[in-house]
């Protein structure tokens, strides 16, 4: 009897992340992909077949023999859309390599850092996450406007002669990615270093390896398995972002996460703006994957 | 291997004033913050040496070593290897090479890669480089494996890894930080001869910190014991075991029943101690000065001592009687802990040469023991 407890209980604790991704992650996908096959519709909900289960199975065949491709065919025949991937996809990649330009010194300097003053450092970068992320983005507005922060300071420090336009270019973007996703990329790495046995640096010095060249082929070797987690975590989430190229890109900005809210909100279109969702997601299922790849095999070789 | 143990003989270059060491460390001191862990330290080696650093852990034995191998610098004083003043030159331009305590093999490179990255890093041609690899991992009897990452290897493979990366270099001199520490004890005791032996082939300066008694004894040709940053005797392993030079050596290598007394009498090349604590009077041959009065210690190991239930021909020096208190079967040997009157507890190691003993020591029985005169250690300091 206990035993039977015990592993009844034992499967419904293994079961509550399953729940939880079925419930919040594959049935909205499933109605998401359920809306991307639909038409739009002057009505409420705005699109049609609208699908009743309580009107019995044979309402439901007739209203999923509605379903069309429609919406896809679209995407592929507008450029807009394919033109709103590849700038996303650009934009998220190139931030990501900037990121990991900027987060991977960090890190290795927190790693480094004598282990009693670790835990502040490591509070210190994850510090900014106390202010809401839209106040923060709201903030590099002020810095970066012509008549902001950043060029008061120039200008008074006789830099330039003429406020730099950095607000609503790719630049804007740029910044506001690499100063967010900071800290998702720069703590798997520090994780990664910091329990790295540093008596391999020596090995490899005393094997008559100079400094730098011990960094390149032990230190940064040993910690791709942090590097790959960091950028994923920056790539992914960037490249559907909306709230920093709307806020820091202006108008002319083409990202994925900006047409599908003009789609959704200016367009009332929810089955275009749907089928956005749903390409996006099958994009991102690719670097997932490999991410996930990653990992069990860094998993792997630790054992 | 005749002519190996004929070598081994005969090698005592320390004895020699005209021997010039290899490595010579002199007046070095290391302090990190307030901490001294090496304090004004002077230690020659010789070439082609097996050298133990032995003591406890923090006597300062690790950073000597890594003083020696570059990745700590005196604070004073300075380290010659090979004549050359070795201050300021990084661990990678050094003659020498490090085996870690903990191996630091590079996980992700098999056990070639680890092997021949000492050899790339000095930019030898390929196929030298193919053939020095080779050679190493039959030395270590590892051919199979040369396919293979660390974490396939067992313990003791991952060890002769490290030992192999650490000769394919051909160092003038092979440091090695408790080598044999992971390893459990069967292994460790083959390793310790494997080592010898691959010391003697390569021709090798060997300098290997420890803090296993057992594992300076049996490899090295001398031990350097230490103790709070100092060097407390340089010696032989015999020398260290039967003629400490302080009470510290003494109860720090081996097993040992220490006392502690007054002279009574010095004459005829005999000195005799009184124990007070024990009612028990000690005369022993010593060679060491020391006068009437003086207050001295007396060190006896547990192997010199007999065990008699008859009282012995003359008790009244040497000689103690008590109960037996305390018995360790070990199979080789036994060892007998025997309570004196005041409590005092007296060790006693004996041989198990025979199998069967007719009526044996038993638990709470009353027993002599007894020593020679030549058989324990008087010591002054």
């Amino acid at each position: 009897m206990q035993k039977l407890i015990g592993s009844v209980t034992s499967r419904l604790v293994i079961s509550v992340p399953y729940l939880w991704l079925l419930i919040f992650f594959l049935v909205p996908f499933l109605i998401v992909l359920k809306i991307s096959l639909s038409q739009v519709a002057t009505a409420i909900p705005p699109y049609t077949p609208v699908l009743d289960i309580t009107a019995g199975i044979r309402s439901l065949f007739n209203g999923i023999s509605q379903f069309t491709w429609e919406n896809y065919v679209w995407l592929v025949e507008d450029p807009l859309y394919y033109k709103a991937y590849i700038s996303s996809l650009v934009i998220a990649a190139v931030s990501t390599v900037l990121t990991l330009i900027i987060g991977y010194p960090i890190a290795y300097g927190m790693a480094r850092a004598p282990a009693s003053i670790r835990p502040t450092l490591l509070m210190l970068v994850i510090l900014p996450f106390w202010t809401s992320f839209l106040i923060r983005v709201y903030a590099w507005i002020g810095i970066l406007k012509p008549e902001g922060l950043l060029n008061q300071f120039l200008m008074w420090a006789n830099v330039i002669d003429t406020p730099l336009n950095i607000l609503n270019t790719h630049t804007a973007i740029f910044i506001g990615i690499v100063y967010s996703y900071l800290p998702f990329l720069v703590l798997p790495i520090y994780s990664a270093l910091e329990k790295m046995d540093y008596s391999l640096v020596e090995a490899a010095e005393d094997l008559g390896c100079p400094p730098l060249m011990a960094f390149w082929k032990i230190t940064f070797p040993l910690s791709m398995p942090g590097v790959i987690a960091g950028c994923f975590l920056v790539f992914i989430p960037a490249t559907g972002e909306f709230v920093i190229p709307d806020l820091l890109g202006g108008s002319s900005t083409l990202m994925i996460g900006k047409t599908l809210w003009s789609e959704f909100f200016s367009n009332r279109d929810w089955p275009v703006s749907s089928a956005v969702a749903v390409v996006l997601l099958l994009l991102l299922v690719v670097p997932i994957v490999l991410f996930q790849r990653s990992e069990a095999k860094a998993q792997e070789s630790e054992k | 291997m005749k002519s190996l143990g004929s070598f081994r003989r005969k090698f005592a270059p320390w004895n020699d004033p005209q021997a010039k060491p290899f490595i010579a460390i002199e007046n070095v001191t290391k302090r990190f913050g307030d901490f001294t862990a090496v304090d004004d330290l002077s230690l020659n080696i010789y070439n082609r040496e097996f050298f133990a650093l032995l003591g406890a852990s923090g006597c300062g034995k690790s950073t000597l070593l890594r003083m020696l191998a570059g990745f700590e610098t005196p604070t004073s004083g300075r380290i010659l290897i090979d004549g050359q003043d070795m201050s300021g030159i990084p661990p990678y331009k050094r003659p020498v090479n490090m085996m870690f305590q903990s191996y630091a093999l590079f996980p992700h490179m098999t056990v070639e890669g680890n092997i021949a990255f000492g050899l790339k890093q000095d930019g030898m041609p390929k196929n030298e480089i193919e053939a020095r690899v080779a050679e190493m991992l039959k030395l270590v009897k590892l051919e199979q494996f040369a396919k293979r990452k660390p974490h396939q290897l067992s313990g003791g493979q991952r060890q002769r890894v490290a030992l192999a990366r650490c000769v394919a270099k051909r160092p003038k001199v092979l440091l090695l930080d408790e080598p044999l520490g992971a390893l459990d004890k069967k292994l460790r005791e083959e390793t310790q001869f494997e080592l010898m032996d691959l010391q003697m082939k390569l021709g090798l300066t060997f300098v290997i910190v420890t803090h296993d008694q057992e594992e300076a004894m049996t490899m090295s040709d001398r031990i350097a014991v230490m103790d709070k940053g100092k060097v407390k005797q340089v010696a032989t392993p015999a020398e260290v075991y039967e003629a400490p030079n302080s009470k510290f050596v003494a109860d720090f290598i081996g097993n040992v029943n220490m006392f502690e007394g007054t002279v009574t009498a010095a004459q005829d090349g005999k000195i005799n101690i009184d124990i007070a604590a024990d009612k028990m009077t000690i005369r022993t041959d010593a060679t060491r000065d020391c006068s009437v009065g003086q207050t001295v210690g007396f060190a006896i190991r547990p192997e010199k001592i007999r065990l008699s239930r008859k009282e012995p021909a003359n008790s009244s020096v040497n000689a103690a009687y008590g109960e037996l208190y305390d018995i360790a079967y070990f199979g080789d040997m036994t060892v007998f802990h025997v309570q004196l009157e005041n409590g005092r507890i007296i060790k006693a190691a004996s041989l198990n040469a025979v199998r069967t003993v007719e009526d044996p020591l038993g638990y709470e029985d009353m027993v002599w023991v007894n020593f020679d005169t030549d058989a324990g250690i008087l010591l002054t300091a």
